[in-house]
């Protein structure tokens, strides 16, 4: 289990690094560092000092990939490629293109984001399963027959108009809380309701068809019908025997995106304007700072892949069946 | 004629799936799922609805120089339908049928007196004498005339093909759904013919901020909608079908290979790649303005590479599914005994691994379909999505939002946006349930 765990570390290196050439390729080499400094600096009336001023200043004045004037280790050291990545491998993400320190951002924004995420996710999860099973109860009537014309009708709305339609009716005509904002402490409370339950009930439409259709699975397979004819009531069937043994899919979807919480919801965060990672990366793609969008491109593949490896776990923790070698 | 990159690549991927079906029709074994899937009425309706869309998203997809006008307009043969539409703009927002605009202002009276009123639209309504006690008579005769004409040709059309006296044209007229064919076609050609007529005397769904008709806006979305949705799945099928395939069939290297590039992407959060890459696209057309100096090439080019973004970041779920099922049906005996015989790996391939693949590319297509109209909204929203001069419907959202702001509240761009939009992608969604129900295996056995 642990030598597994060490090879999959490894096998992470060789990815993040194709993902950080990747992040490299499309920003620095399609676009020359003198159109960022122009673009930081205003399309027009831009002086060439001004350029190398800030080329110098970002640490954008070195050689993309080769440094051919320098002497030794410094040729590969000595560039912009280099110095730009190695540090991200160390969770140093250095400086922002204005100039701020983007590892305090993030440490900062964090907290906010799984403020939200994760009620979000634990919320959606509870009313998903519930409904899920109650349709699997009354399987085979017209109860079902509407649900699931109801969830194709959900599924089909597009998230916008769910946090339009949130905002519009319940903080500006009931004004029941505020329409967006933050606070900090316990005040926030009141300001994370709404993006929570708007996050939701945007889930409800596939989070409940998905699990239905693993309920369904679960339910036609042998040993619910020996429960079944052991004289177990539906209902006790259904929570005492199906639902335990769909857990083990159920969880496995959970735990990859737990570490992906911390990302926070790009749309949420900024329609509801929460100070979060996910309003910071749309802030970032909006200012066009290169820096922190590809530090925020190679954070997300990191806890991707930590995702990944913690499902991999989870499923021979709960399923003995499995054995990982 | 003035062919833009993504009409060539519509018109191809009209051929294409021309073909596609021609092909599929033919082979033995898709035969019963299609039949199938053209016995449910569900199917068979949304599937006419689907192809009404495409059909306005076709004549919005041929271009050519307009040549009245003196400067390089260019035209589509969904504007030339619309031109009343296009051209009847009015100064600012109107609401749904006004014959007023929606903010007071100063009117000059004839005596030279100034008035704090609402002025009259220019055109909505414009035949009107006494807009106030007219205004309601002539709305509703005029949807009722065109509900009537709308409807009487159709029951015409209906009536013809009714007294086909053939015995398999009868069969199929009774089948339920042909009737379900036929009864989304009425609704789509009356409601149409009426809407069509009604706005060349009123702004239907009212005018936006700059006093554009919101009806015309939402016709133009639809081929942003549709181009999104189906020439993205044009640009990842290539990539997701012979990766996947080579993967599962070759293994060895090439399989480490392809399985690091798809886990490579895959890790890579599919927003931030799109947006790093709309970036990226930005800023080269902010550096070479020569190229792109007429603002509809400028956003058919950010549209194309959209597509190609969201195709790149697509294609590998489809991959992994096509490798699993190329891993399992190269084990199977009659590979094994071709492989036996002598066949050359690429005839194997073509006549053995693909046409048994092709039901999980098919329902790959038509589930993705509806979730890539859905994310054309949400990437145009966080402008990263289309161009913000090309209709969409992300952007129409996005600029309802700060109208919901105002007092009282302008609501029909949104409204009209959130109908075509869910009109499309239920229809979407309805169809790609009753293709997977038909050719997902596992779904047959069950009954």
């Amino acid at each position: 289990m642990i030598s597994y765990i060490v090879r999959r570390f490894l096998y992470a290196l060789p990815l993040l690094m194709a993902v950080n050439v990747l992040t490299f390729i499309l920003f620095f080499v399609v676009n020359s560092p003198d159109d960022m400094a122009r673009m930081q600096l205003g399309q027009k009336h831009v002086t060439e000092q001004a350029i190398q001023n800030w080329k110098h200043q970002h640490g954008y004045d070195l050689p993309l990939l080769w440094n051919g004037a320098a002497q030794g280790g410094e040729r590969l050291t000595g560039t912009i490629f280099y110095q730009k990545s190695v540090n991200l491998f160390l969770f140093d993400f250095g400086i922002s293109d204005s100039g701020r320190n983007i590892g305090a951002d993030i440490r900062q924004r964090m907290w906010p984001s799984l403020a939200l995420a994760v009620p979000s996710l634990l919320v959606g999860l509870l009313v998903n399963i519930s409904l899920a099973l109650l349709l699997v109860l009354f399987r085979n009537s017209y109860l079902e027959l509407g649900g699931s014309v109801l969830l194709v009708m959900l599924m089909s709305v597009s998230s916008l108009f769910y946090i339009i339609g949130g905002q519009y009716f319940i903080g500006k005509l009931l004004k029941l809380v505020p329409i967006s904002g933050y606070d900090t402490g316990l005040a926030a409370l009141k300001f994370l309701i709404l993006p929570v339950l708007i996050s939701v009930a945007a889930g409800i439409g596939s989070g409940v068809r998905w699990y239905r259709t693993l309920f369904l699975e679960e339910v036609e397979k042998d040993y619910v019908r020996t429960a079944r004819a052991k004289g177990l009531s539906e209902t006790q069937v259904l929570f005492k025997h199906v639902l335990k043994n769909a857990m083990i899919p159920i969880l496995t979807g959970v735990v990859v995106v737990l570490p992906l919480l911390f990302m926070g919801s790009l749309i949420m965060e900024s329609f509801f304007s929460i100070p979060g990672l996910g309003s910071y990366t749309i802030d970032a793609i909006n200012r066009q700072d290169f820096a922190i969008v590809r530090s925020m491109v190679f954070l997300g593949s990191v806890l991707y892949i930590v995702g990944l490896l913690l499902t991999d776990i989870s499923y021979t923790l709960v399923d003995p069946r499995v054995r990982l070698n | 004629m003035q062919v833009l990159w993504t009409d060539a690549l519509v018109y191809l991927l009209v051929a294409a799936a021309a073909a596609l079906a021609v092909y599929v029709a033919r082979q033995q074994h898709m035969q019963r799922p299609l039949r199938k899937i053209a016995a449910s009425p569900v199917a068979a309706a949304s599937l006419t609805l689907l192809l009404c869309f495409a059909l306005i998203g076709l004549a919005d997809s041929l271009h050519f120089k307009d040549a009245d006008s003196r400067g390089n307009e260019i035209l589509s043969l969904l504007d030339l339908a619309c031109n009343d539409m296009r051209a009847h703009a009015e100064k600012t927002y109107s609401a749904p049928f006004a014959t007023h605009l929606y903010a007071k202002e100063n009117i000059a009276m004839p005596d030279g007196s100034t008035r704090w009123d609402y002025p009259r639209l220019q055109h909505g309504g414009a035949h009107l004498q006494d807009p106030q006690h007219e205004w309601a008579g002539d709305v509703v005769a005029k949807t009722v005339g065109g509900l009537s004409k709308g409807g009487g040709l159709m029951l015409m059309v209906m009536l013809l093909s009714w007294g086909d006296r053939q015995a398999r044209g009868r069969a199929f007229c009774a089948a339920a759904s042909a009737q379900a064919v036929w009864a989304t076609l009425f609704i789509v050609v009356t409601v149409s013919y009426a809407l069509f007529s009604l706005s060349q005397y009123y702004h239907v769904l009212g005018t936006d901020k700059v006093g554009e008709d919101v009806f015309y806006q939402t016709l133009k979305s639809i081929r942003t909608g549709l181009v999104i949705g189906s020439l993205t799945t044009l640009v990842m099928l290539p990539l997701a079908i012979v990766f996947g395939i080579m993967a599962g069939f070759f293994k060895g290297w090439v399989d480490d290979v392809i399985q690091f590039i798809y886990t490579t992407l895959n890790s890579v959060p599919g927003v931030l790649l799109i947006a790093a890459s709309i970036l990226m696209v930005q800023v080269y057309m902010a550096n070479h303005p020569e190229n792109f100096n007429n603002l509809l090439v400028r956003a058919d080019m950010r549209l194309l590479f959209l597509c190609l973004i969201l195709g790149v970041t697509s294609w590998t779920g489809l991959c992994r599914l096509l490798r699993a099922e190329t891993l399992k049906l190269r084990e199977m005996e009659y590979v094994q005994a071709a492989q036996a015989l002598g066949v050359k790996p690429a005839m194997i391939l073509f006549r053995h691994i693909l046409p048994n693949v092709m039901h999980i590319v098919l329902i790959a297509v038509v589930l993705d379909f509806s979730s890539l109209v859905l994310a054309e909204a949400v990437l145009s929203y966080i402008n990263i999505g289309v161009d913000p001069t090309t209709h969409s419907w992300g952007n129409m959202i996005n600029r309802a939002r700060l109208e919901m702001a105002r007092e009282p509240v302008v609501w029909w761009s949104l409204a009209a946006a959130f109908a075509f939009m869910f009109a499309l992608v239920l229809a979407a969604n309805l169809f790609a349930d009753a293709v997977r129900d038909a050719f997902d295996p596992r779904r047959v056995e069950r009954g």
